[in-house]
């Protein structure tokens, strides 16, 4: 009786490996939302979008932002934020200026500059992970911190960074390659070697477990502490990376720059498909979702719309886009592959 | 003094714990424990809740770090830099109470989580770990290879197959020492028997381990000596030979009572 019942009932729990919608949803989605964004504003000013003009100029602004939305990412995942990224940008580029102004030769200066980003990653890190300080709180304290030592350093004016006096610095941030906007091509490099990091380091696997559950983590011998600092640390170099690289676009160094900045970056991740909560998150989503961003607001302009929507726009598209990608995900989950 | 070759003809443990006290805040959860392993021996851990088990395996793991005056030897040789990944690089392994999985993750990770396999330029070899993932999972944990697959996350599995996981990954990396922490809770009823079997093959392949159970009936048919432990302290330890199960039932309830042996 009871083998009829277990013939019955074949083993029915064979199940194909989750399929690439699953793996990739997210991903798949914000690229969907960008193409769609994209017909759109190609619908409503065709005039302006098959013009190449549009491209290049979002494809210059957008990885001034967009870099630091990458290396962001990373902070995430570990499920922690990173607040003062603005004044790190800051603080960064015044190291760079003031080491020039004072004779340093640049590439030595601008390594100065990435080790300035680097302390300061290294001490939100420290905060964060080894005191247990809510990272949303200190690193509020930490933005004002660092940008009021630049204030101080700087004493509050600017310095001029013209083609003349930094010319390589022109040609690495500033000059078109062949055409191409190199601030895009430096976003493409950055996401390049992030992805690697990511996806095809140890570091990059203890960043996606520490994110997920840090207890389980650190029984398994992952030094959450360290994980976490590395993350905030790979911010603040790539912040100073984006401000030099801001910097050098406006020819001129802001001891305001940074300001603008915080909200654009922290869309962009977490449109991407990051998840608030840590434990999932990809450069590929944080890439297509900073140009997004970007083009929203190249788009809007150069399509004649009243610039006071901009920001309408933005939340649409950022609110909508959340919203939608939790449905789907929540779907996908629903139909789980051993179907419990 | 040698610490290389203690007890002369016998054996050294594989891991020995000498005076060794845990203290949170102002809870005291061990106190002057004294605790050996021998080679290809089963230790059983028998205690309440509160004992000091978990503890004592998280200290042994080098997930606590000892009070001061509390020493850890390995094979004879003390070690003052314990710590998980040291303890994991001389071949301990732990299945873990809470399972100690990442549950977003897909299995693979959660495979290889701290001792990622890396190709000879340093990056993670991905193909690799899926399609060893996918060989433990069919030829340990009883997958046939199409019900689950490395990529799934672990969300999606029953109790017992994250159980699978985490005693295959203690499994996979050929330790000397494995320790279970109450590793039949919440499982079915073959999900225990084969969690049973595991232990008893690990004696057979000559390695040691710590067992830890509520269960009494589960521990003492597999383990070769017994440690109680109460409140923090080793109530007793005996070998298998010198006591029966009922006399051991009896001594574990007057414990629990009166908090001695005698």
């Amino acid at each position: 009786m009871s083998t009829e019942t277990a013939k019955a009932r074949p083993a029915d729990n064979r199940v194909a490996p989750p399929s690439w919608l699953r793996r990739y949803g997210s991903q798949l989605g914000i690229i969907g939302v960008g193409i769609a964004m994209w017909l759109s504003f190609v619908f409503a000013a065709p005039a302006v979008f098959t013009n190449i003009d549009i491209y290049k100029a979002f494809a210059q602004t957008t990885p001034q932002f967009g870099i630091i939305a990458l290396a962001l990412t990373f902070v995430v995942i570990t499920g922690e934020i990173d607040l003062s990224f603005p004044s790190i940008m800051a603080l960064g580029t015044a190291t760079f200026c003031l080491l020039a102004q004072a004779g340093v030769p640049w590439p030595i200066a601008l390594t100065g500059a990435f080790v300035v980003g680097a302390m300061c990653g290294w001490i939100n890190g420290t905060l964060v992970a080894r005191l247990n300080i809510p990272s949303l709180v200190i690193t509020i304290g930490t933005s004002f911190l660092f940008r009021g030592l630049e204030l101080v350093l700087m004493n509050g004016t600017g310095v001029p960074l013209t083609a003349d006096q930094y010319p390589a610095l022109h040609a690495i941030f500033r000059e078109p390659v062949f055409g191409v906007p190199v601030q895009t091509l430096w976003m493409i490099a950055v996401a390049v070697v992030l992805w690697i990091l990511l996806n095809r380091t140890r570091f990059g696997a203890h960043v996606f477990l520490v994110g997920d559950n840090p207890t389980s983590a650190r029984l398994m011998g992952v030094d959450v502490v360290s994980v976490k600092t590395r993350a905030f640390m790979l911010v603040g170099v790539v912040a100073v990376l984006a401000g030099v690289m801001t910097s050098v676009y406006g020819y001129y160094f802001w001891p305001t720059l940074g300001d603008g900045f915080l909200l654009n970056t922290i869309a962009s991740v977490f449109l991407g498909g990051t998840s608030v909560f840590g434990g999932t998150g990809s450069i590929v989503g944080s890439f297509v979702a900073a140009y997004i961003i970007g083009a929203i607001n190249a788009g809007i302009v150069s399509a004649g719309i009243n610039a006071f929507y901009t920001q309408l726009c933005f939340g649409l598209v950022i609110v909508l886009s959340v919203v939608l990608q939790t449905i789907i995900e929540r779907r996908i989950r629903r139909q789980s592959i051993t179907g419990r | 003094m040698s610490q290389a070759n203690n007890g002369g003809g016998k054996a050294v443990p594989v891991i020995e714990l000498r005076n060794v006290s845990k203290t949170f805040g102002e809870v005291r959860s061990l106190s002057g424990i004294d605790f050996k392993v021998y080679p290809g021996e089963i230790v059983g851990l028998l205690g309440d809740n509160g004992a000091g088990k978990s503890t004592l395996v998280k200290t042994v793991m080098g997930f606590h770090r000892p009070d001061s005056g509390g020493e850890i030897f390995f094979k004879g040789k003390r070690i003052d830099d314990w710590s998980v990944a040291r303890a994991r690089g001389l071949g301990i392994e732990t299945v873990y109470q809470e399972r100690a999985l990442c549950e977003k993750q897909p299995i693979w990770r959660n495979m290889f989580m701290g001792r990622e396999l890396r190709t000879k330029l340093g990056l993670l070899d991905v193909e690799r770990m899926r399609a060893e993932c996918s060989r433990l999972m069919s030829e340990h944990m009883g997958f046939t290879s199409a019900a689950v697959h490395p990529d799934n996350v672990v969300t999606t599995m029953s109790g017992g197959e994250k159980q699978g996981v985490a005693i295959t990954r203690a499994l996979y990396f050929d330790a000397e020492l494995v320790i279970l922490d109450e590793p039949t809770m919440g499982l079915s009823l073959t999900e225990t028997k084969k969690t049973l079997d595991f232990v008893s093959n690990i004696k057979k392949a000559g390695k040691s381990a710590i067992f830890i159970d509520h269960n009494i009936f589960h521990v003492y048919p597999v383990v070769d000596r017994l440690y109680v432990l109460d409140r923090g302290k080793v109530a007793g330890v005996y070998d298998k030979s010198q006591i029966t199960m009922d006399q051991l039932i009896e001594r574990l309830y007057h414990v629990a009572r009166t908090g001695t042996l005698s």
